[in-house]
């Protein structure tokens, strides 16, 4: 990386990367008595893809479940899009343009592909409840432009043969790219993916890459991801968030990371998946 | 035909209306428990509370006419007005909407997260209040309910039926009413369920709340609008109910009935609901028919529930329920 300005930076493979789009300022989360993140703070630049990465339990998930309103931090600050974000709900979150997978995938079994592809439109979708009942025209031209984009998405993601399935009859590595095209169909500004990759074969692990780097080459999206495999994290992210027991310890380009001696040792001392 | 079986055709037939009303009901509990797992034991009497409401609104009651005048030593009862039944059937669906919003508000709200068995113990308490409350704002007396439903025995149904069997069937226009009315409304919601936004949203929380979230989706505003559609459903029971056997507090019994269809028809399946309630509607009648004679009758009194344990003990997630797994 070369020098960081306000303005942004440009990454490794000569990508612009923008102002801060989120900012997480000194988050502390408990259960209870488990402290699941301890004064954190760190920021994403739009069109930037950001990695989270840590040892099992090392408050990666909690991290993206505060960004997306899952779980409510009791210190700390989110900043979105320069403006102090208020205590919100997970719909609120999700309507702000901020979509999600989860790490133990949360689709809809009972809908076929189509129809939980449909479900990520909704925070898009116009037409009111009494407006759908007396014009149902109006209604139809929207659910036809809904569909058109969904399609592309489909295709985008290669899942056209699958696209009448009952979800809960998928193959797991399936099921994850459903996930992901669920929460491209809002057309997100900020994208965050939990583990996007685990329990994946090598040859999906691949084809995951690849979309995760072309949505964000093509749609500009600005990414958040988890990931366990180092490899993987090297190859895909501009900047790295390395957490161990709730605490940050290390923040830069995969690089600047990977010289860390507080990450090296980290590493060292939790066997590696 | 035999004259036999022509008589048990009739019966047949008029148990196969009665299991409409059944079918209502099992509806609004399936709706509910599928959006929120919640088991309502309120349903019932949600039926006849928009019931005493419609002929209150209908009649031009005073609401809480007993309680003022106690307190204010007045003798007010009616406005004096006489409204249209549409006029008073859109009001009571008006208030069923605000009901769904203030239960969301001060009960629902309240309880989330909460053990399945907490909310079934505050729909228990609701039922008790909303009967209680229903009491006191319309009177406790045995109501007529007249909305202009065709009364009677069909002679269309059974001039027909007497031509081509001989026989004329004694079937109550009422019924035949009650029956066209519920398809209309099943295919209302299925056509909302599957194809608006809102449908769609519905279904989406049904299937997983956590995913729901993230798309955007407000459970509270689901959980108002789900309440809301089985209240106007608990409407339309009350009304064909009521203009059936009068407006009064047995109504809420009914609900005991629905217990049946739901161990049936599976408490998850909107499909379930309608076809356990004509099951156990015609059963009881035919069974009333041809064992009831030989066991000294009124077997309709207990005949459901028989049904109902023999499913559950071979079959507990009804007909057309879903593979019971528990959810983690
Ligand atoms: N909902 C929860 N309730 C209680 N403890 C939780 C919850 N979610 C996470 N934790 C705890 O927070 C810590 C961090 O978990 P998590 O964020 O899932 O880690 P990671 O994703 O890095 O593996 C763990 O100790 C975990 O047990
Ligand atoms: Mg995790």
């Amino acid at each position: 990386m070369n020098v960081m300005t306000p303005e942004g930076y440009v990454a490794a493979d000569g990508r612009r990367i923008g102002p801060v789009l989120m900012e997480m300022k000194n988050i502390t989360l408990r259960f209870g008595g488990v402290k699941a993140i301890t004064d954190i703070s760190f920021e994403i630049r739009e069109g930037e893809i950001r990695a989270i990465i840590g040892p099992n339990g090392a408050g990666k998930s909690s991290m993206l479940n505060v960004i997306s309103g899952f779980y409510v931090p009791q210190e700390g600050e989110v900043w979105f899009r320069g403006a102090k974000r208020p205590p919100m709900k997970p719909y609120q979150v999700a309507r702000q343009g901020i979509a999600r997978t989860f790490q133990n995938i949360a689709l809809f079994d009972g809908m076929s592909v189509l129809d939980n592809i449909m479900t990520g439109r909704l925070t898009l979708m116009r037409s009111g409840l009494l407006s759908q009942a007396i014009w149902w025209g109006g209604a139809e031209k929207e659910e036809t432009a809904h569909r058109e984009k969904v399609e592309k998405i489909i295709d985008f993601l290669e899942i056209q043969n699958i696209r009448k399935t009952p979800v809960g009859r998928l193959p797991y590595g399936l099921k994850k790219r459903v996930e992901l095209a669920r929460a491209l169909a809002a057309e997100p500004k900020l994208l965050l993916l939990d583990e996007p990759m685990a329990g994946m074969n090598v040859e999906e692990k691949e084809d995951m890459c690849r979309f995760i780097l072309d949505v964000n080459d093509e749609f500009g999206t600005t990414i958040a991801l988890i990931e366990h495999d180092m490899g993987v994290v090297m190859d895909l992210s501009d900047r790295v968030v390395v957490m161990d027991y709730g605490k940050k310890i290390g923040d830069g380009t995969p690089d600047e990371v990977r010289s860390n001696p507080d990450v090296i040792n980290a590493y060292l001392g939790v066997a590696h998946e | 035909m035999s004259e036999q079986l022509l008589y048990a055709a009739e019966a047949g037939l008029n148990g196969l209306m009665a299991g409409v009303l059944y079918a209502l009901v099992a509806l609004g509990f399936v709706l509910i428990f599928k959006a929120s797992g919640i088991f309502n034991y309120a349903q019932g009497v949600l039926a006849l509370f928009a019931a005493l409401t419609l002929v209150g609104f209908q009649n031009g009651q005073v609401p809480f006419a007993h309680l003022i005048n106690a307190i204010f030593g007045t003798q007010i009862h009616e406005f004096g007005w006489h409204l249209p039944a549409v006029v008073a059937i859109l009001l009571t669906g008006a208030v069923m909407v605000l009901l769904a919003i203030l239960i969301e508000r001060l009960i629902l709200k309240h309880l989330v997260n909460q053990a399945p068995i907490i909310l079934f113990m505050a729909t228990i308490g609701l039922a008790y209040f909303l009967e209680g409350f229903g009491d006191i704002m319309w009177g406790a007396d045995i109501k007529k309910l007249d909305v202009g439903l065709p009364q009677g025995i069909s002679d269309t149904v059974e001039s027909v039926t007497d031509r081509l069997f001989g026989y004329g069937f004694f079937i109550d226009r009422l019924d035949i009413v009650a029956t066209v009315v519920a398809a209309l409304l099943v295919l209302t919601l299925t056509l909302f369920s599957q194809f608006t936004k809102y449908g769609r949203a519905l279904r989406a929380v049904a299937d997983d709340h956590q995913a729901a979230l993230s798309v955007g989706i407000s459970l509270r505003f689901i959980w108002v609008m789900v309440w809301s559609i089985a209240g106007i459903v608990a409407l339309v029971a009350g009304v064909m109910w009521g203009a059936k056997s009068g407006v009064q507090f047995s109504l809420s019994l009914i609900a005991l009935k629905a217990l049946p269809v739901l161990m049936l028809g599976g408490f998850t399946s909107i499909p379930g609901a309608i076809v356990g309630g004509l099951i156990i509607g015609m059963g009881e009648k035919l069974f009333e028919f041809f064992i009831g004679p030989m066991i000294g009758g009124a077997t309709e009194n207990w005949f459901a529930y028989v049904l109902a344990l023999l499913f559950l003990v071979f079959r507990p997630q009804g007909l057309f329920g879903e593979r019971i797994i528990e959810r983690v």
